[in-house]
This record gives structure tokens, C-alpha cells and sequence, in this order.
């Protein structure tokens, strides 16, 4: 590797050309304050418009000071990053840009967790020279069912840009206008909502600031818990546990199953159940529709399509209605967990403790933003009584929690309650990219084959790839998987099946880089993709540690389909359990 | 014997089409058709003496002519040979007539080199262009020279790029030869945004063909057979120009598959802007013509490297492409003969402002400011005294007096706190105030920031706002520092070179004219008296008359008074509009 030999504040360092000055500094201890770049390392997501200028450096020679995000390493150059011309400059632009920043702070949703006022109190800023007659860049704020828009603290960092563009492909926002009153908006400044968006969030995972934030539906769940006619019940994605600690100053990827239910108990939700029971049902319904076209299609079957796509991601499912309407028949029909869950519970678990569904409240606690419009979609709920009455991120759990004065690092573990709590590590592993596809194989392996499945860990099928492939072989059937992750990753997939090209049985997709676990309700990770790997690496310990870890033994799934379902792809099972798909998102009515 | 009419947009604006209409219709009267030949030419330059009707070989030219002259012309000149005295320009010192160019302050000290041919041809005749030289050069490089040899000449000839930053035109051919690649391009930026500024209208309006040949000639050195054109909407006759251009170059075998039969491909296309200043910027022009957003990236890459689409692209301003030709033809060491030590060749500028001549001229490197401005610009308008010359544009400087002696070139102009910029030179006198004229100019660039970087986006705001501030006679002396160390950092921090000079003209002014600024922020006074509110209306009671007249004009019934007793002006009141000053026949009214 060639290699280039430079002194940044008089320390030598030799680095691999091509190196930023930014990284090389890093390297030797030197952290130079970055605000609009960001990077999740091994995930190729790197965000450097080299805009904020906030990163500037003196390298030897140079006219006028570098961006040291953008400006590659040279042989023999010679860089400082702290003198009187580079912290006064870097002053005096962190100045202009909080200039022009609402003064909100105290009641910011971001506050505490923007990275504009930590890079405030960084450099010491005091005061705002002339703020008195600095006008503001002003503009509407535009809330959609999911996310909330509020563009006077857009700082034009550009990361939300570059990850509905260039990651998710979805093209919602770019940036408008010029000059001064330059942010980043829907195409003519439209509504999110009339916009191509998806709410996968992602946006709202990487904005510095509280330019970009979900709508937060944690008033309605408080109201509902207080009314005592209600009986209110909750579901946890299983993402949330895997992350939910970091909100409380534990170690990423810890795993606090046991104390995020005794958190749920105490904050007075009736039954405290686990989306993963859901997990389980998704499996053997998706699992059920795989065999059965699979069986079809080696039978000679035309009309069975191949590959069959996963669904349970509501990202994915808004980005294919968007983009792949022609192709509305391959996905998979089966609901997603959330929504399994809220049909199963408005139903057959309203039934068992004799609540009208009416009188109901079921929660989600999702990891996800997206989930949130997923809920409030019209084809789920009857007689205008949602299946899921309201979706929460891990971040609103988080202050929930905090709110009720409550530590979650001081909670005793708890259980989940019974029936719809019981899970296996199938469900648990839905969490991170791969493990919808690898539970799924687990049960239609042994459905298929008839034979005990001797591994259960397809390692073949895990990592943090954007896209990834394996062929399982199905006692002698190879099956042939493809996994996507982040929305363009699913969008190469998908053309290939839309060109006939595509060789897979079946395609696993995630709209968020990592699965779940990356999702645009989780804690934030600042552009640290350990976060989102520790995260992963504690869904799969929660599956070791399971004594179940195949969805068809969940002895509560086996019991469901005994005594309400019948069989999977059952005619009621069907009606409760599947979905179908069409261009739908302008229909839905913003709540605010 | 040839009647030249110019077609520049200055002169058809006062409807030169029509003058040459009934030229012809008089040189048909007078059956001289085969014998005379009426012609539409480009800019002749002395374009605040238009419409411009020359007669050659006589080499006679008559200014402000209108249609109903063309008899006379035709008459008088044509047939009897005896000049239209009236439409002659007048000696300003002896009121003797001037009758041939060369007699005229205006053009003796011009050098037309990139103009050479406007004025002269038919831009819309190749012919023409091919009678005068054109494409000649392009023949003979295709069969006389390598592509080496080319960029040799270029570069012995010191030909430095005329866009504004004055980089080497042959070493970026160099560079751009160097980059190995399936598909390079050239490109030719007619984005010409300063205001005030038509030099690269003019070329293309007068002579079309001298850019397609250079840009051929580049091709040919980098190994493009692609040539585009970024030019401004603004601009729909330079367009129309170059597209009959185009069309005629490719007809006569000079554009297309195998040029001159020697193998050489080269095609044309024209691409066009919609108005941003920025998209002068290389990479911000190429993002445009590739549909994205028209704004900078950090430059490396260079456009040589990664360009248009990604491929290796030269990017040249119109004046730059415009000189080539001569230069191959006539040899680098004639081109290196003319201008100064390190700024070789001629420069184009579009005089504005407070001068007798506006126009474009064109004279050698090295030419002192007051030749221009008192020589061939014919000084101050209505005699007043010179106060100072923006070059360089908006973001240029202002040169002074002290400037006056200094030669023209890029390190001069560099050296006294301005630029050369594309060639704008905008004069002002002693009734400018130049706080307001850095405003002025900041309201360009604030304008016409793309937003995308943060010194440049909040930065030149609050620059023009505080400037606003300091012309309402609200500023401090404190706030004279922050301008500076506000502009310093823009320069300093910005992504291009909008941000990186924007500065200047504030930086200058306050340079050169410090006094003025204090006396807005000390004595809360405008020396020019150009700052409505530092203005104050007083009535000298000995001129009073008492007649009323100011009394009764006065929109908000400042003023009062006996009739034939002196009046008063209540400065509490007065909105400085002027009507009464303008009103009173006695001088009584005064303003400080």
C-alpha cells in the first residue's frame, strides 16, 4: 500500500494515501471537530459535502485554510490544527451558523442530543456577536405521520440528503433554494407527506440537530394509560432491547430485555408482550407462503412467483408501493409483526380476558419511525379502531421511562406476561439484517426436509453488508437467499426482479443500513457504527440464550393455531394476518 | 465596398435590425446590390454610442444612427463619397470630427486580439469567419502538429485562464492530456453572471466560430471528441449564434466525424444555464449540466481528473478559447510579446458605471487603470472627479487613485486587493459612497451564494446586514473589526471561490476608504451623502423667499412657515425624499 509521510501539529504520522487529514489526525489522538460529516465506518455510508467548514485546518503553503474531512493527505505536508487563524475561524463560522439557529435549546427535542450544541459548548461560545440584527432563515414546519420538519434548525449538513438519496435511493429531500435561505426539502417544498418518502427514518437518525425528529405519540399512550376503562397492553420490537440502555449510559449492546418489561410494568401498561411472539407468527405465515409458492413453482407452477420477498419492514413496504408498483404481487402478503400482533390482540387475547376491542389500547415500542404511519393505515383496523392504536421509538420509551422517574439501570428484571409474550430466538433475531430470512429458514427447513435442523446459526446469512447472498441447501434443494439492507440495496434487488434477472427463491429487505437494529427510532449513534454492530452482536446473544430458537416450537404459536387460527395460510388467518399492497400513503390523515 | 451593421444586443436593442433593413432596401433602390454588401457583424464595443454603422474599406463609422439615416448614408457616403458629418463621432478637446477608427482616444490604445473579428464578420456566415483566418489554425494543428506540440504553444504563449482565476491554460490541457480515460471532454463556460459584464456575449454574438476552433483545437490536444457549451438562457441570441455556428462548422466538415479528412472527431453540443452566478464555478457548472444541483465540490478532484460524469473534462472560459487560434497561427512568442511579466496577451472589460465610453474594450496586459478609464474610456461622466474602480466583479476590489499607474494584470490587480475576475470594471466618482457600493456588491453575492457551505450562506448575510446597519448610521467602531475578521474568515473558510472573494470589495473599501467608514459610525455622516438616513434637508434662511413651494410638495408636512418668511425643515418628520429640494428655485434648500 502506498503510503505518505506528514506532520500534523509537528507530530509525524504515516498514513495509507488517499487519507483524510481529518482520519490521519484521529490516528495520532488529534480530534478535529467535524459537524457536518459523518461517517458509519464498514457500513460505506460517508456523509462530506465539506460544508459546515467548522473541520478547517492550516496546512503549510495553502492560500486559505482546508476542510479537514475533504482534503486528502499529501507527502510532506505540514498541518496545524489549532492555530490562532484556525480557532478564530472556526469561531467565527460556528458563530454564523448558530446565528442563524433558533436559541430553543431548553425546549429542543434534540436538546442533550445535538450535536450543534455540544459543538457549541466545545468551542466555548459565549456569545453571538451582533445576533441582535442577524436576521433568521425561517421557514413552515411540516409534520407527516411520522416524522416532524422544522427547517429554521436546518444547519445544511446535508446527511439527511445523503442518506435519502444516495443510501435509501428514496429522493425525498434535496436540497432548495439559495443563499441564505437554502435547506433540505421535498422537491418544491412540498409536505413530507405528498412526497416519495418512506419514513424509514433515516433522515431523522443522522440530523445534528432538531431540524429533523418523529412525531412524538407518548401523551397519547400517558392519556390512555390514566383512563381506567381502558386496559391498556404493550409490545416490544425486538430491537429495542438491544439498544434501549444506551439512553441510560450502559455499554451499547447491552441487552435489557428483563428491566425494560419491569420499566413497562411500572409505567402501568397491563400486560407488558413481547412483538417477538409476533415474530414467531410472521414466521409461519411468510414461512408457510415460501414452501408453498416454492412447492408450486418446482411443480411447474407459472403463476407461483420467485422469489418471494420479506414484509415485514414498513420502510420497505412504502418504498416498493413507491417505486415497484408493478411489482406489488411478489412480496410476501403476511403483515408485519406490529401489525400481527395488534390483529392477534384485538382479537383472539381481547377475547380471552374479555375486553371489547374498543377497549383496548394496544402500544408498540418499535425501533422504527415508519411503523408509526404503518399503524395508522386505513386496511388495519376495524370500524375505525386501529389494530395498533400507537407506535413509540425506543428514543420516546426512553424519555418515557426517564419521565416516571425511573432507572432503568436500578430496575429488577421482569418477565413478559403470557400468551402473546412467549417467544423463541427466531423471533428474537427479526432485530438485525438477515434474521428474518435465517428464522425463516430454521422453520421451513424442517417443514420441508422433515429432518432436524442440526445448526441453527446460518453465519452464511448474517453481517452488516449492504446486500449479501447464500444458497442453504434444503436437503439437496439449494435455496438460493439474497439480503438487503438500507432501501438502494433493496432497490438493485428489486430491479432484477423486475428485469426477470433475479436468481433467488427468496429476498430478505431492510429499509435501515443494520435492520432494525439501525433504525430511525433507535438511540442515536452519531455516526459510530460500532453502536449499530454491538447491537447485532447482543440480538444474537439473546437467541443463543433462548431455550426455543425455532418459531414453530413457541408452544404458544403451536397453542394459537390450535385454538383460533387453524392452520398457517388458514382462510383466518388470511383475514387477520395478511395484507395486500397498493399506492396508499396519500390517503392517510395527518394527526397531529 | 461593405456596410458593417452591428448586431450585438446593445445596438439591436435600439433596433439596428431595422437600420440594416433599410440599408439593404436603399442598396437595392439604388441597384448596388452586387457592388455593395450590407452585413450584420457582433459588438463593435462603443456600446453607449450605438447603434454603430461602419463603412469599409473606408474604414468610417457613424454612431447613434437610426433607420431614417440610411438614405443619407447610402446617398451621400456610398455613392457620392462624401461622409455624413452629423453621424460622426466629435473630438471632445477641438470638436473636430472623428472619422476613422484609428483616430478615435477609444481604439487607438486597443489591441484586438479575442475580439478581433467582432465588429467585422458576419457571425452567422462561416464564410466570413473562414476569410478572416477561421479555422485555420484548427487545420493546421490536425496536420501539422501533435497534440504535444499544441499544448507546447499554449503554454510558451503564457496564456493564462480568462474566467477569473488566471490559471495556465496549457498546463491544464497538460493535466487533462495526462488523465487517460475512454471519455474526456471539453468544455466551454459562457456562463457569464458579473454583473455589468458582456464580454463573453460578445464574442459569442460576433464571433462564434473563433470558440467552436479553439475548442476543436483543445479536443484534439486532450483526446475529446465531446465538446459542450454551458451558456446562460440570458443569452438567447449568443445562443442562436452558436447553434447557426454549430450547424454551418458541421456542414463544412470543421465539426463532426473526421475533421478535414485527418481522422480528428469532434462534436459540439450547448448546454444552458439558468442563471446562477455560482455555476461559473467549474464543478458547480459541471454538477448543473450533469441535472444536478448547481453547486461547488471540494476541488481535488480537479475537473481534469474527475469531470463532467466523472471523466476528465478541461474546463475554459470563452476569452480564454477565444485567443488560441492567434496564437497558433501567429506563435507563442508573439502572444508572450504582448502584456507583462507573468500576465501575457490582451484582456477584454466591459466598462460601466460613471465613465463616458461604457463599452468593451480590449487591450494588452499592462495597460494602466487610467488609460482605460481616461484614454479609451474617456473619463468621468458630467466632469466629476474619480473616486475608485471595481474590478473583478462583485467580488472584486475597489482600486483607488493610488491605483491609477499600476499596469493592469492578474498579480497587480492581486497585489491591491482586487482581481481580474472575467473583466468587469465599474467606475465610480465622488458621489459614491463606498460603504453603500461593498453593500451594493454583498447584495449580489448574498443573492447568489448556493447556500452550501456555511461562511458563505450566513456569512455574506451577516456581512450585509451589518453593512446595512453601519449606512443607517447605527454601527460602531467595533463593528469596523468584525467586519473585517468576518470578512477575513469567508475568504479564508469558503468552498469556492464565491465565498473566497465575496469579502473583497468590503475589504477594500475598507482599506482604501476607512475615513468614510468611520464617519458613518463616528460623526453618524455619509461624506457622498448618499445614505438617506445620515441625510439631513435644511433650509438656508438668507436664500428663503418664503414662496412655499417646499411647504406645499412636502409629502408629510415637514416643513413650515410664513408665506415670504424663511421656512423650516422638522427633521423629526422629513422622510428625505427630495421634493422640496427639487422644488425650489432659490438654492435654499441644502443637504448634509
Amino acid at each position: 500500500m502506498e503510503t505518505v509521510k506528514l506532520t500534523i501539529d509537528n507530530k509525524e504520522i504515516e498514513v495509507p494515501k488517499g487519507m483524510t487529514i481529518h482520519k490521519a489526525a484521529r490516528k495520532i489522538g488529534i480530534e478535529i471537530p467535524v459537524l457536518c460529516y459523518m461517517e458509519l465506518h464498514d457500513m460505506q455510508i460517508e456523509n462530506k459535502p465539506a460544508g459546515c467548514r467548522i473541520c478547517v485546518v492550516e496546512v503549510q503553503g495553502r492560500r486559505n485554510l482546508a476542510p479537514s474531512c475533504a482534503t486528502k493527505c499529501e507527502e510532506g505536508m505540514v498541518v496545524k490544527t489549532h492555530t490562532t487563524r484556525v480557532l478564530n475561524a472556526r469561531r467565527t463560522v460556528m458563530e454564523f451558523i448558530l446565528s442563524d439557529h433558533p436559541k430553543d435549546c431548553l425546549i429542543c427535542p434534540k436538546s442533550g442530543n445535538c450535536e450543534l450544541q455540544s459543538m457549541a459548548q466545545q468551542l466555548g461560545i459565549r456569545e453571538i456577536p451582533g445576533q441582535e440584527i442577524a436576521a433568521m432563515s425561517t421557514y413552515r414546519k411540516d409534520t407527516s405521520p411520522s416524522i416532524i420538519r422544522d427547517l429554521d434548525k436546518c444547519i445544511m449538513c446535508r446527511r439527511c440528503e445523503m442518506m435519502c438519496n444516495e443510501v435509501q435511493t428514496v429522493g425525498a429531500l434535496s436540497a432548495v433554494n439559495r443563499g441564505f435561505m437554502a435547506a433540505v426539502a421535498p422537491a418544491f417544498e412540498q409536505n413530507l407527506e405528498h412526497s416519495t418518502c418512506t419514513y424509514c427514518g433515516q433522515c431523522v437518525a443522522v440530523c445534528p440537530t432538531g431540524a429533523l425528529t418523529e412525531v412524538n405519540h407518548t401523551p397519547e399512550v400517558l392519556r390512555a394509560l390514566a383512563d381506567p376503562s381502558k386496559t391498556v397492553i404493550v409490545q416490544t420490537a425486538p430491537a429495542v432491547r438491544a439498544a434501549l440502555g444506551e439512553e441510560f449510559g450502559m455499554e451499547p449492546g447491552t441487552l435489557v430485555t428483563g428491566k425494560m418489561v419491569a420499566a413497562l410494568r411500572a409505567l402501568g401498561f397491563d400486560y407488558v408482550f413481547d412483538t417477538d411472539f409476533a415474530a414467531d407468527l410472521t414466521i409461519m405465515e411468510e414461512g408457510t407462503e415460501l414452501l408453498d409458492r416454492l412447492t408450486r413453482h418446482l411443480n411447474g407452477d407459472t403463476t407461483a412467483k420467485l422469489p418471494i420477498l420479506t414484509s415485514c419492514c414498513p420502510g420497505w413496504v412504502n418504498f416498493f408501493e413507491e417505486y415497484f408498483p408493478d411489482l406489488k404481487d411478489v412480496p410476501s402478503t403476511a403483515k408485519s409483526p406490529q401489525q400481527m400482533f395488534g390483529a392477534i390482540a384485538k382479537t383472539y387475547f381481547a377475547d380471552k380476558i374479555k375486553v371489547d376491542r374498543k377497549d383496548l389500547v394496544v402500544v408498540s415500542i418499535m425501533p422504527c419511525l415508519a411503523k408509526k404511519y404503518e399503524c395508522q393505515r386505513e386496511e388495519f383496523s376495524t370500524d375505525g379502531n386501529r389494530d395498533v392504536d400507537f407506535s413509540i421509538s425506543t428514543r420516546e420509551l426512553a424519555a418515557f421511562i426517564k419521565q416516571a422517574n425511573l432507572d432503568l439501570n436500578n430496575l429488577a428484571d421482569d418477565e413478559f406476561d403470557s400468551p402473546l409474550g412467549e417467544s423463541t430466538g427466531a423471533g428474537v433475531i427479526f432485530g438485525a439484517t438477515g434474521g428474518v430470512i435465517e428464522a425463516a429458514c430454521r422453520t421451513a427447513y424442517e417443514i420441508y426436509t422433515g429432518k432436524k435442523l442440526e445448526r441453527l446459526e446460518f453465519n452464511e446469512l448474517r453481517g452488516l453488508d449492504g446486500v449479501r447472498e447464500a444458497t442453504i441447501d434444503f436437503n439437496g434443494l439449494p435455496l438460493k437467499i439474497g439480503i438487503a439492507n438500507g432501501l438502494g440495496n433493496a432497490r438493485k434487488l428489486l430491479e432484477e426482479v423486475r428485469s426477470g434477472k433475479s436468481q433467488f427463491h427468496a429476498i430478505e429487505v431492510m429499509a435501515c443500513p443494520g435492520g432494525c437494529i439501525g433504525g430511525g427510532g433507535q438511540p442515536l449513534h452519531h455516526g459510530n457504527s460500532d453502536i449499530i454492530k454491538a447491537r447485532a452482536a447482543a440480538i444474537y446473544r439473546e437467541d443463543n440464550s433462548k431455550p426455543l430458537r425455532k418459531s414453530h416450537e413457541n408452544p404458544f404459536i403451536i397453542k394459537l393455531y390450535e385454538e383460533f387460527l387453524g392452520k398457517p395460510n388458514s382462510e383466518k388467518a388470511h383475514h387477520l394476518l395478511h395484507t395486500h399492497y397498493f399506492y396508499n400513503k396519500k390517503k392517510v390523515v395527518v394527526k397531529q | 465596398m461593405q456596410i458593417l451593421v452591428c448586431g450585438g444586443t446593445g445596438c439591436r436593442d435600439l433596433e439596428s435590425e431595422a437600420i440594416l433593413e433599410s440599408l439593404k432596401l436603399e442598396v437595392e433602390a439604388n441597384a448596388l446590390e452586387n457592388d455593395i454588401q450590407v452585413v450584420r457583424t457582433g459588438c463593435f464595443g462603443l456600446c453607449s454610442l450605438g447603434p454603430i454603422v461602419k463603412i469599409m474599406p473606408d474604414d468610417v463609422v457613424y454612431f447613434k444612427v437610426k433607420h431614417g439615416d440610411a438614405r443619407e448614408i447610402v446617398e451621400e457616403h456610398v455613392i457620392k463619397g462624401k461622409k455624413v458629418e452629423r453621424l460622426l463621432l466629435k473630438d471632445p478637446v477641438n470638436n473636430k470630427s472623428l472619422v476613422s477608427s484609428a483616430e478615435m482616444n477609444g481604439f487607438k490604445k486597443q489591441l484586438r486580439i479575442v475580439l478581433r473579428n467582432c465588429g467585422v464578420i458576419d457571425p452567422e456566415n462561416i464564410e466570413e469567419s473562414i476569410a478572416h483566418n477561421g479555422y485555420e489554425a484548427l487545420g493546421k494543428v490536425l496536420t501539422e502538429m501533435t497534440p504535444d506540440d499544441t499544448i507546447k504553444v499554449i503554454k510558451d504563449s503564457g496564456l493564462r485562464g480568462r474566467g477569473g482565476g488566471g490559471f495556465p491554460t496549457g498546463i491544464k490541457w497538460e493535466i487533462a492530456r495526462k488523465n487517460k480515460a475512454d471519455q474526456k471532454y471539453v468544455v466551454c463556460n459562457a456562463d457569464e453572471g458579473d454583473p455589468g459584464a458582456f464580454m463573453d456575449r460578445s464574442v459569442l454574438e460576433g464571433d462564434p466560430h473563433a470558440v467552436l476552433e479553439a475548442m476543436a483545437i483543445c479536443g484534439y490536444c486532450i483526446e475529446a471528441d465531446k465538446g459542450l457549451i454551458y451558456i446562460r438562457a440570458e443569452y438567447p441570441l449568443a445562443v442562436a449564434r452558436l447553434k447557426t455556428a454549430i450547424s454551418q462548422a458541421r456542414e463544412y466538415g470543421l465539426l463532426g466525424k473526421n475533421i478535414m479528412g485527418t481522422g480528428f472527431s469532434f462534436d459540439i453540443e450547448i448546454r444552458y444555464g439558468a442563471g446562477a452566478f455560482v455555476c461559473g464555478e467549474e464543478t458547480a457548472l459541471i454538477h448543473s449540466m450533469e441535472g444536478l444541483r448547481g453547486e461547488p465540490t471540494v476541488k481535488p478532484p480537479f475537473p481534469a481528473e474527475a469531470g463532467f460524469r466523472g471523466k476528465p473534462t478541461n474546463v475554459n472560459n470563452v476569452e480564454t478559447f477565444a485567443c488560441v487560434s492567434p496564437i497558433i497561427l501567429k506563435g507563442a512568442d508573439w502572444f508572450a510579446g504582448i502584456g507583462t511579466a507573468r500576465s501575457k496577451g490582451t484582456k477584454v472589460f466591459a466598462l460601466a458605471g460613471k465613465i463616458n465610453n461604457v463599452g468593451l474594450i480590449e487591450v494588452p496586459m499592462g495597460t494602466t487603470l487610467r488609460d482605460v478609464i481616461f484614454e479609451i474610456g474617456g473619463g468621468i461622466r458630467n466632469g466629476k472627479k474619480f473616486k475608485a474602480a471595481q474590478t473583478g466583479g462583485p467580488s472584486g476590489g475597489c482600486l483607488t487613485e493610488k491605483h491609477l499607474d499600476t499596469p493592469i494584470d492578474f498579480d497587480n490587480l492581486i497585489a491591491a486587493g482586487s482581481m481580474m475576475g472575467s473583466g468587469g470594471l465599474i467606475v465610480m466618482d465622488e458621489d459614491d459612497c463606498m460603504v453603500s457600493v461593498a453593500k451594493f456588491f454583498l447584495d449580489f453575492t448574498v443573492e447568489e451564494s448556493c447556500g452550501k457551505c456555511s461562511p458563505c450562506r450566513i456569512g455574506n448575510k451577516r456581512l450585509h446586514e451589518l453593512l446595512d446597519h453601519i449606512t443607517k448610521g447605527k454601527g460602531t467602531l467595533a463593528d469596523l473589526d468584525r467586519l473585517r475578521n468576518m470578512s477575513l474568515v469567508i475568504k479564508d473558510t469558503s468552498l469556492c471561490g464565491l465565498g473566497q472573494s465575496s469579502p473583497n470589495p468590503v475589504l477594500s473599501t475598507l482599506d482604501n476608504f476607512r475615513d468614510e467608514y468611520v464617519a458613518h459610525v463616528t460623526a453618524k455622516k455619509c461624506p457622498a451623502g448618499k445614505c438617506r438616513d445620515l441625510m439631513e434637508y435644511f433650509i438656508i434662511a438668507e436664500n428663503c423667499v418664503g414662496c412655499t413651494a417646499c411647504a406645499r410638495v412636502c409629502p408629510v408636512n415637514a416643513i413650515t412657515g410664513q408665506r415670504k418668511e424663511p421656512h423650516v425643515i422638522n427633521p423629526s418628520i422629513c422622510i428625505k425624499c427630495g421634493a422640496c429640494k427639487e422644488k425650489c428655485k432659490f438654492d435654499a434648500i441644502i443637504v448634509q
